[in-house]
């Protein structure tokens, strides 16, 4: 594993994390954003993984923040999909577009 | 005094429970209310010109009498001097004027149930009666000339809402619409003339503005523009809004169309009252006219016999029956300004004052009996032209002897009241400039020849014409206030003038001028000659003087051009020159300005309130892009930084 090189590694969290955004901005399925906001998120989480192991190989703080970070991003996945149910219930629609108005102004 | 308050109050209140609740109540029960309220204040009128003149109240101070102001309060108070106040104050002439209008008001009131019996908006019509009395008495008993403004304007806008009566009819609108713009542009005068004098004097107040010992006298004649004097500017001005109202050149093509109205509030307001408010304005500041500008008293002396000559000679041609009547108020009222004009001062000399408020009392008595018969014959007859009338002397006998009495009475023949009146203003004449005497001596015969035309032309004339429905007298309600009318046109000749109502308010012994009144009762009797001779048998004799005076007739009969003049003025000159100029400077300027903000803002707000979309996702993509330029930029500093 020593010989991959962290270029290679950033490059990969590189493409995640603009997939991510990508995916983001495009999408019009309230989940599918939902998936590329965990995307982004997980990109960042292996960019810590990544640093810590390269720049601090004795040290496990970044370790320990992205399994801080993992667990809180489930707590805030289960309070979108939340969100994203009762929203489908009152409309009818999980799509971002003109329906959902209610909250305007 | 203080109960000459109700004389104020109650027609107020019985215009607010009438207009307010008018439609609420039965037709009959309004016009009773009315009516009673209108009795109850004429009774109060009674018993304050009894007590003022003979009970002793007026002469408390001495010979003369005094001016009692039983009410007065602040109202308004602008500085330290100039306050308006609203008050009653009673002296003689307000007094005289107390009773006449009561008086005639009463008479209308009762006339008018039956008149206007069966008329949509017979209550509308009481309320404005009722607005009317309160404006004009409340503008009689005024104690400073600003109390007298507002009330002023007030009696205009009764007088424009009941021109306008039958609001249905457009020339009713537009006669409506002319009266109230015509008097009121005369008004702007007053007003200005009101502001200079009370400049000059800080007050507003008549016990000062009528004394002409007061100091502000001699700093407005000091005061000069244009070479005339700030007070002879003033007095001229006031003067033309007392002539707005009275009807006098230039300013009376208003009140024959005013005749559009309900006759019975013509009679009221544009023969008995209302028009004869420019007397009592000039009358009011009598001393200050005459001890001040003694050239602008010339003035309304000419202006007078003039526009009296004019309307005189108008009368003559007219075929409406409503307009004859109507020109020769102008003509009368001018009678009366005359007057004042030829007046002097003390004793004697005031005999202009006394006469012209002794013709004042007996002219709205017998022109309120011409109105009101007028009305009665138009009931009868459904017409306003004297073609479709004559021969009416056998169908309505009431009508017939009350209308021939006033007729006498305004030709001035011994021993009606305009006889004693009309001679008084002619004794004045006489003495004061020969040229006016003159005028008005014509002007006299042309009345009697005139009002003997009317006369016949309703009454005789085509004795043997045949009418769909017999025409008759009308009922209780008519004619008992016609009887009553025609008794005072009778008597209040009669009447001590020279001892209650003169210029320094000391009675002096006026008597007949033997000559002069005979000389203008013959004058009298040669007009109702020629109109017997020419209208009492229908005969081709009028035809043939027409065609004599062609221009004179046609001239007299579209009331020499004088409309077409104003129109001329107003439509070609100001609207042209000044309204439309002005109107496009608004219109493409001011309101352009204004708009031209409201549409850059509209413009601007278009084209930025895409940013304010609510979608998350472009939120984003202008954050992601903005985040980028900033590493972009940042990436270019630190490059920069190195390779430096």
């Amino acid at each position: 594993m020593n010989n991959i090189p962290l270029e290679a590694c950033l490059a990969v969290s590189t493409i995640m994390f603009f997939a991510g955004v990508y995916g983001f901005l495009s999408r019009k399925n309230m989940l599918m954003v939902l998936v590329s906001l965990e995307l982004m998120l997980n990109a960042a989480d292996l960019n810590f993984v990544v640093f810590n192991r390269y720049l601090f190989p004795n040290q496990m703080e970044g370790m320990f923040f992205t399994l801080f970070a993992v667990a809180i991003a489930a707590a805030e996945t289960a309070v979108a999909i939340a969100i994203i149910i009762n929203i489908y219930r009152n409309v009818k629609s999980v799509y971002i577009d003109e329906n959902i108005t209610t909250m305007k102004n | 005094m203080s109960y000459t308050l109700l004389i104020i109050a109650l027609p107020a209140l019985m215009f607010l429970i009438l207009g307010l609740l008018g439609n609420k109540m039965k037709p009959v029960v309004a016009g009773v209310l009315g009516t009673l309220s209108l009795a109850v204040i004429t009774v109060v009128a009674y018993i304050t010109g009894y007590e003022y003149f003979f009970g002793g109240v007026g002469k408390a101070g001495g010979e003369a009498f005094q001016s009692i102001i039983p009410l007065n309060f602040e109202w308004l108070r602008f500085t330290e001097h100039l306050h308006i106040d609203l008050g009653i104050m009673l002296d003689p002439i307000s007094v005289l004027m107390l009773v006449v209008i009561t008086t005639v008001s009463l008479m209308v009131h009762i006339y008018s149930l039956g008149y206007m019996k069966g008329e949509k908006g017979f209550q509308r019509y009481y309320a404005f009666l009722s607005l009317f009395s309160f404006s004009m008495l409340g503008l009689v008993v005024a104690t400073n000339i600003f109390q007298m403004y507002i009330f002023w304007e007030l009696v205009g806008v009764s007088s424009y809402s009941l021109i306008s009566f039958y609001y249905t009819k457009p020339s009713a609108v537009a006669a409506s619409k002319k009266a109230f713009i015509v008097t009121r542009f005369a008004d702007l005068f007053f007003l200005i003339g009101i502001l200079i004098v009370s400049f000059y004097s800080e007050t507003f107040d008549f016990a000062t503005l009528t004394n002409p010992d007061a100091p502000f006298v001699g700093t407005a004649l000091g005061a000069s523009f244009m070479g005339i004097s700030a007070l002879s500017w003033a007095l001229m001005f006031i003067f033309i809004g007392g002539a707005g109202k009275s009807a006098m050149m230039p300013f009376h093509i208003w009140l024959p169309d005013a005749m559009e109205g309900p006759t019975p509030a013509s009679a009221l307001i544009h023969a008995a009252t209302m028009v004869v408010a420019g007397v009592f304005l000039v009358a009011r500041l009598f001393p200050i006219y005459f001890f001040g500008t003694p050239e602008v008293l010339t003035i309304i002396g000419y202006i007078g016999a003039i526009t009296a000559a004019y309307a005189a000679m108008v009368a003559c041609a007219q075929t409406d029956i409503k307009r004859v009547l109507a020109f020769s108020t102008i003509s009368q009222i001018a009678y009366m300004i005359t007057a004042m004009g030829v007046s002097g001062y003390g004793g004697h000399d005031g005999l202009g004052y006394m006469a012209s408020l002794f013709h004042l009392f007996t002219h709205a008595f017998f022109k309120a009996l011409l109105f009101l018969g007028a009305g009665a014959i138009i009931h009868a007859v459904h017409s306003n032209e004297m073609k479709d009338m004559g021969g009416l002397k056998k169908y309505m006998p009431i009508a017939r002897w009350t209308f021939l009495i006033a007729c006498l009475a305004i030709a001035g023949i011994f021993p009606f009241s305009g006889f004693f009146s009309k001679d008084e203003i002619m004794v004045a004449a006489f003495h004061h400039d020969k040229v006016i005497f003159t005028i008005l001596y014509i002007v006299a015969g042309l009345t009697a020849f005139y009002m003997f035309r009317l006369y016949y032309r309703i009454f005789h004339y085509e004795n043997d014409k045949h009418y769909h429905h017999a025409p008759h007298d009308a009922g209780a309600t008519m004619s008992i206030p016609l009887i009553i009318l025609a008794i005072f046109s009778i008597f209040s000749g009669f009447v001590p003038f020279s001892e209650l109502i003169t210029a320094d308010r000391l009675p002096f012994e006026a008597h007949i001028d033997i000559p002069i009144a005979s000389a203008s009762i013959a004058v009298a009797l040669v007009g109702i000659g020629i109109a017997t001779v020419m209208y009492r048998k229908k005969t081709n004799m009028a035809d043939k003087f027409i065609a004599m005076f062609p221009w004179l007739y046609k001239g007299a009969a579209n009331r020499f051009y004088f409309d077409e003049m104003w129109l001329f003025v107003t439509r070609k000159i100001i609207f042209n020159c000044i309204s439309r100029p002005i109107a496009w400077f608004d219109r493409h300027i001011v309101d352009a300005f204004m708009d031209s903000l409201a549409h850059v803002t509209n413009a601007a707000s278009d084209k930025i309130k895409g940013l304010q979309s609510g979608h998350i996702q472009q939120y984003a993509l202008v954050y992601l892009v903005g985040a980028l330029l900033f590493v972009a930029a940042f990436a270019l500093c630190v490059v920069c930084f190195i390779c430096k």
